[in-house]
């Protein structure tokens, strides 16, 4: 029964990291983009193109998280238990952020204050950079080990989760976002902001090609090299896109640039799971203890009729999702600034 | 006060706080979707106005229904991953396909609707909202399926091996009969919700003479939508309570602080429970009333709490079964209490809206302003009923509460977490307070039509 890759909890396996990929990847550029906030933006006006870039979309790339937390739940229970009680603080602290994030969006253009819109875009900085270096410190945590006893019950303490190698995947995380952002507001916006846009992506591209390359090299000759060559393979490639961002930008080729950062944050999750495989959070108590997708995962009957419902909706998400970006693809720029008072 | 205390504090907060919002979101989206059809259809700018004038309150309520609604996917597994290692099997599934199904469909057209006035063609953009709205109620009809299960598990079995519960029969966990009352019970009363607010927001309005036309229109049509909503809240909850004395005997004794089983059982009007002693210190009660309500006959058996509790002890084992007997019996009155009221402002409304004195009886516009309060008393007051009524039980019959908790996750923790979530929510609440009562004054947007390029809408 355990044998091979064709089976129901390999292929939920499989989901969830695509999930989270997708997550990562699009809700990524929003993470970026409200860490460039006060940087990028000098007045009021820069502040609203930039908040109104990801206006359309930052939702819909939200749920991206909630749907692979509830995935987990449902397909792996044990996981989902493990993970979230363990990392109880930390996950405490993402949620705060994404609620005043999310909240900010919203609000910072229903007052006229400036005090009231500083205090909004003080939520959205720190409400994307919160998360954007949470995350990698949390799955580079699940890729290590964190201390779990035989009843798959947490053994630790927050700080356990603070060590060297989780931090590196902080920093990762925290920088390819933040360029993943700016690379998108080259796409996404006109005139000056945009020039400024590039020159922040220009200066992100090698620090975070840095990162890449440290985290991924610590991940490999630390014990998790467990010998396949997909992972290899994923990770040469998106330290290959990583390191050619920077290039193509200055030769102006910004769709290019944005399909490498986002290929380079795919690639570094991509590794993690195929590196986790078939754990899905590894003891540092001993291997007995390890999470699996066997020791994990709910009956075949649940999976199953999982499977169909995801079936049936993927493809719809995907579509609407996908159209949704056709329909709001024109850059934006000081131009639009038609000024509205009293439109919803 | 232990771990277990604060985190079933956690969980009521939490939850008391992200239903705070849902339902008037849920009825607002609905409102507008029918203002913008009705616009659709005739091309009068009034409707226009009325649809951009809510639906702008709708946008500031939904973000926090939406930011409010991640703690409450992951809470399980933080507080309560015991429960969640239990019946992830069962439980998880209707949160994924909430999540799949509504939330993706809720978060993509919203955004499509707020920037796509000029981007999209008037009917894709009206289709916008509908889709939203379907997506609100989809969701409900998830979460409410995951939660019909904790009421009345249905279509599962223990794994002997494992010691979990597991799904053995979907279309059964989405047959459930309880999904089937609650369901229609939660739209009927987002939809009082949003009804409730409209009236009282445009009474305000036009207890000032403002823009009459616009909240004329839009009050009276709230009116009709909360008749018959709260009409409809009332008699489905009349089934819930026949389906609870048959599912869950024991939350309805409670509910009606009964503590003898009684032949010719009397409704209870004001009853001071005595649970120490099982018995009402003091009760003033209508004759027969329960007994005719509850068994269709003017002598018919109603159980008692201490009947109940020597049956549950013999099925369960020895421990105590009876919830918190004064706050079941006091919610579940205030929560009928307000629904009859609401029932009574809508008819009072109508009648004078057919006599053509709404905008100059002053006194009436008055209540309503202040009645915008009661949906909330009744929507909070009913969930704590419902789930305060199952202790202490937190999947009804099979597993207790206590034993839910995460064993890892001790008093400081918890304390940490309540503390932060309730400030969060404690200035949310501050601002969405403030700014829903800024824009529910301001005037309605004039109609441009066409609109022009509304790109920065941030």
């Amino acid at each position: 029964m355990h044998e091979g890759y064709l089976n129901l909890e390999t292929l939920w396996f499989a989901l969830i990291a695509v999930l989270w990929i997708g997550y990562f990847f699009l809700e990524g550029f929003d993470f970026g983009v409200g860490i460039l906030l006060p940087f990028l933006g000098r007045d009021d006006v820069d502040r609203r193109i930039l908040v109104n870039a990801i206006g359309p979309v930052w939702d819909g790339n939200e749920v991206w998280l909630i749907v692979a937390g509830g995935a987990t739940f449902a397909a792996f229970p044990e996981w989902y238990a493990t993970l979230f009680s363990s990392f109880y603080l930390a996950l405490f602290l993402i949620l705060a952020a994404l609620i005043f994030r999310g909240v900010a969006f919203e609000f910072r253009g229903k007052g006229t204050h400036p005090e009231w819109k500083r205090w909004w875009d003080r939520a959205i900085f720190w409400g994307s950079a919160g998360p954007a270096l949470l995350w990698g410190v949390a799955f580079a945590n699940i890729l290590r080990g964190v201390p779990i006893d035989a009843n798959h019950e947490w053994a630790g303490s927050f700080l356990d989760l603070l060590d060297p190698y989780a931090l590196l995947g902080g920093a990762t995380s925290f920088l390819l976002f933040a360029l993943h952002g700016g690379v998108f507001l080259t796409l996404k916006t006109d005139g000056e902001i945009r020039d400024r846009a590039r020159r922040a992506a220009e200066l992100l591209a090698w620090p975070a090609t840095a990162a890449v390359l440290g985290f991924l090299t610590w991940t490999f000759i630390d014990a998790h090299g467990n010998g396949r060559v997909a992972p290899v393979i994923v990770s040469v490639a998106a330290l290959a896109a990583a390191g050619a961002v920077g290039r193509l930008l200055r030769v102006k080729l910004d769709g290019w640039a944005f399909l490498a950062t986002g290929l380079a944050i795919v690639g570094v999750t991509a590794t993690i799971f195929l590196d986790l495989y078939p754990q899905v959070m590894v003891s540092s108590l001993g291997a007995a203890n390890d999470l699996t997708i066997w020791n994990a995962s709910s009956a075949h009957y649940t999976l199953t009729v999982m499977t169909i419902v995801a079936l049936i909706f993927a493809p719809l998400v995907l579509a609407y999702q996908g159209w949704t970006y056709w329909v709001f693809r024109k850059r934006i720029g000081r131009e639009d600034l038609v000024e509205q008072p009293n439109t919803v | 006060m232990d771990a277990f205390h604060l985190a079933r504090w956690q969980f009521a907060i939490t939850t008391i706080f992200h239903f705070f919002f849902v339902p008037l979101s849920i009825g607002l989206v609905f409102f507008t979707a029918v203002m913008q059809t009705a616009w659709y259809r005739t091309k009068d700018p009034t409707y226009l106005r009325m649809t951009k004038f809510w639906g702008k309150l709708f946008l500031i309520n939904f973000a926090l229904g939406v930011v409010t609604g991640i703690v409450q996917e992951f809470q399980f597994g933080m507080n309560w991953s015991a429960y969640s290692r239990f019946v992830g099997d069962v439980f998880g599934a209707p949160l994924a396909i909430e999540g799949l199904a509504a939330f993706f469909l809720e978060s993509t057209f919203i955004g499509l609707w707020i920037f796509g006035w000029s981007r999209l063609s008037d009917r894709v953009h009206l289709a916008c909202i509908w889709i939203v709205a379907v997506g609100t109620s989809l969701s409900a009809f998830f979460i409410l399926a995951a939660n019909s299960w904790m009421q009345h598990p249905v279509g599962y079995r223990v794994n002997p091996v494992t010691g979990r519960a597991e799904l053995h029969d979907f279309a059964a966990l989405l047959a459930n009969p309880t999904l089937w009352t609650h369901f229609p019970h939660t739209i009927l009363a987002a939809l009082v919700t949003g009804g409730m607010f409209v009236i009282g927001v445009s009474g305000w309005h036009l207890l000032r003479g403002h823009e009459t036309t616009v909240f004329r229109r839009s009050a009276s049509i709230a009116l009709v939508v909360s008749l018959f909503s709260t009409i409809g809240v009332v008699l489905v909850g009349h089934l819930q309570t026949l389906q609870m004395t048959e599912e869950q005997p024991m939350k309805m004794a409670a509910a009606e602080s009964l503590w003898n089983t009684t032949q010719g059982a009397g409704l209870s009007l004001f009853a001071i429970s005595d649970q120490a002693h099982g018995r009402n210190a003091f009760n003033v009660q209508l004759p027969h009333m329960l007994s005719v309500l509850s068994t269709f006959s003017w002598n018919g058996t109603v159980d008692g709490i201490n009947d109940l509790q020597q049956q549950y002890e013999q099925r369960y084992g020895p421990g105590s079964y009876i919830p918190m007997v004064a706050v079941t019996y006091w919610t579940f009155r205030v929560m009928v209490g307000t629904g009859l009221l609401m029932i009574l402002i809508s008819v009072v409304g109508l009648w004078l809206l057919r006599k053509r004195k709404l905008e100059t009886t002053r006194w009436f516009l008055w209540l309503a302003l202040l009645a915008i309060a009661l949906p909330y008393i009744a929507n909070s007051t009913g969930w704590i009923l419902t789930e305060v009524g199952r202790q202490p039980w937190v999947v009804y019959g099979v597993m207790l509460t206590r034993d839910a908790t995460s064993p890892t996750v001790g008093l400081g923790l918890v304390l940490t977490t309540l503390i932060g979530f309730t400030l969060i929510y404690g200035v949310l609440t501050a601002v969405d307070v403030y700014l829903l009562t800024r824009f529910a004054r301001s005037d309605p947007p004039a109609a441009q039509v066409p609109t022009p390029e509304p790109t920065l809408v941030y």
